[in-house]
């Protein structure tokens, strides 16, 4: 346990020199300040708290920026270290290649808890000091852990990319495009199909499951049904729990989509040779 | 102490073959270190020391073979508690470049277990302490180099493994870095060290290891190498002025005679055939005023076994 803490903070660290951490919270805290500022403008005439409003619009900003900012973190980690030969010195120590991944996965998910909750965090901490109500903060806490997750889900896609390329570049475009499929080609696809459909073949089971399985689809999901005053804002009341949907079921997704890419990396290295 | 040999057996490579894409790189390895031993694996760019390495560390597996290093399989993750007493600098050490020099060494104690203290007296053992602070991105080769050996040096390992060790350091450089091997050697650490030339490393290796193509073709001390390749000994005789060519005449046609001018001439000869004809020389009277013998150079030696003629 003591080496995989020693290889978390020393992500964190880095994460912490290079300004990557301050840059994060600096993004995400002004966008969220400036979602509080718009107010209740996207709620229209329906009857909200402000933090409901801003789960609902920072939910659905966050889908493209989480895992944004998850792949920046995560693609060079493993590919980077190869090609600069650091990975092959590492492993001369006192190291299993598992607790290099765990370490490395720890620390960057610290990087993003830092820059969440900084940054979303601290925007709610001003827009109270300025005088708004913390009514619905439930919601938002619940918008920020899940956040967390949908961040953990892509660092842990980067790995697998990371450990599969074989060069930085690879890497890079790779995860361009891991991004642009999953967050979205795959919805665009899916809502493509359902536009397309109007003899209604596809069941409404199957739109569901296949909402279900995209990391990013269940972290909408989740954050749009798992509190009444976000749903009701939101205008979709009712609509996760009858297609079967709750929030244990979509947690669960998500950190499948955690573990299986995690699980992939660790097999990949360990047969990998430096 | 019954069987001590075996016992002190550091590492032990046993028909070790490895193959990358089915070109092999390695070709049935086989050879023991034993405690306290210096090993110098020789051989020109691409024979295999870095492979055979790397094989040793654990950060590859051999195709066939069996490798054991400090008694246990090296190979992956599968033993981490024997890296603890080891130590390793590989050919141009990469580090973490944006972290200050005090950083990385810090970093890596702490995966050895060590604080800071330890890292600071490195440092300055290794004429690094003024520069603990800079970024390891600015530091030249020589520095990065003593940096490294000073990574190695973590934890007085019982097993040091040196790639190249000093290629791109300047004589004094080079001076003070096997100064300080010798230190850790005087503690009773093993190492193994690649090189280039046979030169740098000759007055230090208890025994060589001649790699050529993935293939061991020579091992030993350098005078069991030299008996090995056979090589033909040099005598110069000096004669009294003009007979040079005289008593060259003299010596028959069996011997080859070099370098003839008025005083002097070299001539070659296998070493069995050396004594014979010394006698023979010293016999042929005043005229013959020295007889200098020059053993084979380390260079041709070198040459020798590089140019696979022991086959």
């Amino acid at each position: 346990m003591k080496m995989i803490w020693v290889l978390a903070l020393k992500e964190l660290r880095d994460g912490l020199r290079n300004r990557w951490i301050g840059a994060a919270i600096i993004l995400l805290g002004t966008l969220a300040f400036a979602l509080s500022l718009l107010g209740s403008a996207p709620g229209g005439s329906v009857r909200a708290s402000d933090l409901d409003i801003m789960v609902i619009s920072l939910s659905s900003l966050s889908v493209y920026l989480i895992p944004l900012i998850a792949l920046m973190l995560s693609f060079d980690a493993l590919v980077g270290e190869f090609e600069r030969g650091t990975m092959m010195l590492l492993l001369t120590y006192p190291v299993a290649r598992w607790q290099v991944i765990t370490g490395k996965f720890l620390g960057h998910v610290l990087i993003l808890f830092i820059a969440i909750f900084g940054g979303y965090g601290g925007a709610v901490f001003i827009m109270i000091l300025l005088g708004g109500s913390l009514d619905g903060w439930q919601a938002y806490l619940a918008m920020m852990m899940s956040s967390l997750l949908l961040g953990s889900v892509f660092i842990a896609l980067g790995y697998c990319l990371s450990v599969l390329v074989k060069e930085r570049a690879t890497a890079v475009g790779s995860a361009i495009g891991l991004w642009l499929v999953f967050v979205v080609l795959y919805d665009l696809v899916l809502f493509g199909a359902l536009l397309l459909d109007e003899s209604q073949k596809m069941s409404q089971q199957l739109f569901a499951t296949l909402m279900l399985i995209s990391p990013t689809d269940s972290y909408r999901i989740l954050n749009l049904s798992l509190f009444e005053g976000v749903s009701d804002a939101a205008g979709i009341a009712g609509i996760a729990s009858e297609a079967g949907m709750s929030s244990l079921l979509l947690t669960g997704v998500m950190l499948l989509w955690v573990i299986i890419p995690l699980a992939v990396t660790l097999f990949l290295f360990q047969r990998r040779e430096i | 102490m019954i069987d001590s040999t075996k016992d002190n057996n550091v590492i032990s490579l046993e028909n070790v073959t490895k193959k990358y894409a089915n070109e092999s790189v390695l070709r049935d390895i086989n050879f023991n270190v034993q405690s306290g031993e210096c090993i110098v694996l020789v051989g020109h760019n691409g024979a295999g020391k870095t492979s055979l390495m790397k094989l040793m560390l654990g950060l590859t597996k051999p195709t066939t073979g069996k490798i054991e290093v400090l008694g246990q399989d090296p190979a992956f993750s599968a033993a981490t508690a024997q890296n603890l007493a080891l130590g390793y600098l590989p050919e141009s050490v990469a580090f973490y470049e944006a972290m200050t020099g005090i950083e990385v060494l810090t970093f890596y104690a702490q995966l050895k277990g060590l604080g800071k203290f330890e890292c600071e007296k490195l440092l300055n053992l290794v004429g690094l302490s003024d520069a603990s602070n800079r970024r390891v991105g600015t530091y030249s080769k020589g520095m990065r180099q003593r940096l490294g050996l000073a990574q190695a040096m973590l934890g007085n390992p019982q097993l040091l493994f040196l790639d190249e060790p000093t290629t791109g350091l300047d004589p004094i450089l080079r001076q003070h870095f096997y100064e300080l091997i010798d230190d850790l050697q005087k503690d009773g650490a093993t190492s193994i060290i690649s090189s280039h030339s046979l030169h740098e490393v000759e007055a230090r290796a208890s025994r060589f290891v001649i790699l050529k193509n993935g293939v061991i073709v020579a091992m030993g001390s350098l005078e069991q190498l030299y008996q090995q390749a056979r090589l033909p000994v040099q005598l110069k005789i000096s004669v009294a002025e003009g007979q040079a060519s005289h008593i060259a005449d003299c010596l028959g046609s069996g011997v080859n005679i070099m370098h003839v001018n008025s005083k002097s001439f070299h001539l070659s000869c296998v070493t069995g055939e050396k004594m014979p004809l010394i006698r023979h020389i010293s016999n042929l009277g005043d005229e013959v005023q020295d007889i200098q013998i020059m053993p084979p150079r380390l260079d041709e030696l070198y040459t020798f076994f590089m140019n696979g003629a022991n086959t």
